[in-house]
């Protein structure tokens, strides 16, 4: 492990009941890079995220975030120390207001001042949220609803991000924002990302790193471009 | 016209209690989807409390305040002591849960306190006021609206312009997404069922005077006639649990005025059975289906 890997997990054994989902898994995600977890439906995609939460306590392994062992930290301390986990389905509240949702988001912190600006910030990334801020979490639609969680996350200013399936039942123009967004983000404030998705193509394009999984492990982790460019790699492993 | 303006006064002032009670219930069942059928037993305790220290002390304002923060303890008990190692799988798990402390408690007082009546004091006069010619309200009247007026709005402020009320509404629609956001959970809870309580054991306390007195059952029918009031408002509505409260106290009313009293446990039941069977949801039923 270097100085500048955010993210080390070594030997990440957890599921649900007796048999495990992720066996072994061997992960390191450096600050200020983006890396894609892909895989087919079952890998353990999910599950790796939910463990890495404290969502599922893991069965064996380590996680380390910033050099600190995340052992025992209970899900609701995770926030405060940088990792922000946006679930699949993205999590929106539905009977929140789009402003209720965002200030949820930094209701922990201590700096008042910075979470009031961080809320400013996201509004001020986000356009059509600021028009919608007294609107319920369902009477969004898919994109809003997208860009709520993402903005909400980032009011807490996080160090890590996890994001789970970004791209689910949004239009293809929709996607290449989001993806464009996190690039954007790690360029601008040195964000580190840690993306499950079931969309190849788009997680590889903006990723720096990509991890395939396969019933539970973790196949390959290389840069994504070796990925995108390495046809029987594809072939073998994405189905692509 | 005179009895119609009696009656319908009445019937506001102890729909208030109702609906302090039934906005108690409706508390509890959106944080923790369990209706808490120990809530009069648990009222009833703090109550007692109440009783116990304004004999030893005289003042009937100690108790007042006692009984509210006794209730506030207990139901802040009541969840991490047993509530909180329920299963709750089963729905049915709580609520037999519930009716078993509805039992220890009765029990437990029955034994510390007997079950004679007690009394149980007012702090103004039950004497109706005459405006014109017609009596009106009575100072404890007055004095009850006022009470159940600042806690219902204190709450209803609280869960929707301040941070811990919007922890508490999070909490409630999705556990687990605001754990992921630094939300307490069950801290909330715990909060949820101690304000609950709290709000019970008030509602006792306003009650109890127009009643016989201090019984272990003391509060059982007015547990069924604010069951009934939640119910009417949709179980997941405070503003319903206000209005049904209301409703039900007017009703009760006009029902023991115009056709007997010994008919208004039977209006209450009919009443139930009316909303259940019409409008399962109750009157104040969200319109959107939740999606997450």
């Amino acid at each position: 492990m270097t100085a500048t890997d955010l993210l080390v997990v070594r030997g990440l054994v957890a599921g649900y009941g007796a048999a495990p989902v992720l066996r072994a898994i061997d992960l390191t995600v450096p600050a200020g890079t983006i890396a894609a977890v892909v895989g087919a439906n079952g890998a353990g995609k999910t599950t790796l995220l939910r463990a890495l939460s404290g969502m599922i306590r893991p069965a064996a392994g380590q996680v380390l975030l910033a050099g600190e062992d995340l052992r025992g930290t209970p899900v609701e301390q995770l926030v405060r120390r940088g990792m922000a986990h946006v679930p699949e389905g993205r999590g929106v509240i539905s009977e929140l207001t789009v402003d209720e949702n965002l200030r949820l988001g930094g209701l922990w912190r201590r700096d008042r001042a910075d979470a009031g600006r961080a809320l400013d910030e996201v509004y001020q990334l986000f356009e059509p949220l600021a028009r919608r801020r007294r609107h319920l979490g369902h009477q969004l639609s898919g994109g809003e609803r997208q860009m709520l969680a993402l903005g909400r996350a980032l009011v807490g200013r996080p160090r890590l991000l996890l994001l789970d399936e970004p791209s689910l039942g949004l239009a293809p123009r929709v996607v290449a924002r989001t993806m464009a967004l996190l690039r954007q983000l790690r360029d601008r404030t040195g964000l580190t990302v840690l993306l499950v998705e079931q969309n190849v193509r788009s997680a590889l394009a903006v990723a720096d790193q990509g991890v395939v999984m396969s019933l539970g492990r973790v196949v390959i982790a290389a840069p994504a471009v070796q990925l995108r460019d390495d046809v029987d790699l594809r072939h073998a492993y994405l189905g692509f | 016209m005179d009895r119609f303006v009696f009656l319908t006064v009445d019937g506001l002032s102890r729909g208030a209690v109702y609906a302090a009670f039934a906005l108690a219930l409706v508390l509890i069942w959106r944080a923790a989807r369990v209706v808490n059928f120990a809530q009069g037993a648990m009222a009833v305790a703090a109550a007692y409390v109440a009783y116990t220290v304004s004999t030893a002390t005289g003042s009937y304002w100690l108790g007042f305040v006692v009984a509210i923060v006794a209730g506030l303890l207990l139901g802040a008990l009541v969840d991490r002591a047993v509530m909180r190692h329920v299963d709750h799988a089963s729905p049915l798990n709580p609520v037999i849960v519930a009716l078993g402390l509805v039992l220890l408690i009765q029990a437990v007082l029955g034994m510390v306190y007997g079950s004679e009546f007690r009394p149980a004091e007012a702090p103004f006069s039950r004497s109706a006021l005459t405006v014109g010619g017609v009596a009106v309200l009575s100072p404890y009247d007055l004095f009850v609206f006022a009470t159940i007026g600042v806690v219902v709005s204190g709450l209803a402020w609280m869960f929707a312009r301040t941070p811990v009320g919007l922890r508490m509404r999070a909490a409630a629609f999705a556990p687990e997404v605001s754990r992921l956001l630094g939300v307490n959970v069950g801290g909330m809870l715990t909060l949820g069922w101690a304000l609950a309580s709290g709000v019970g054991a008030l509602a006792a306390m306003l009650v109890l005077p127009t009643e016989l007195g201090l019984h272990p059952h003391a509060m059982d029918l007015v547990f069924v006639s604010a069951f009934t009031a939640a119910v009417v408002g949709g179980l997941d509505s405070p503003p319903g649990a206000v209005v049904g409260g209301l409703v039900v106290g007017l009703l009760l009313s006009y029902v023991s005025g115009y056709a007997g009293s010994d008919l208004t446990p039977l209006a209450v039941l009919v009443l139930l059975l009316a909303v259940l069977l019409v409008r399962p949801g109750g009157l104040f039923a969200p319109v959107a289906a939740r999606r997450v």
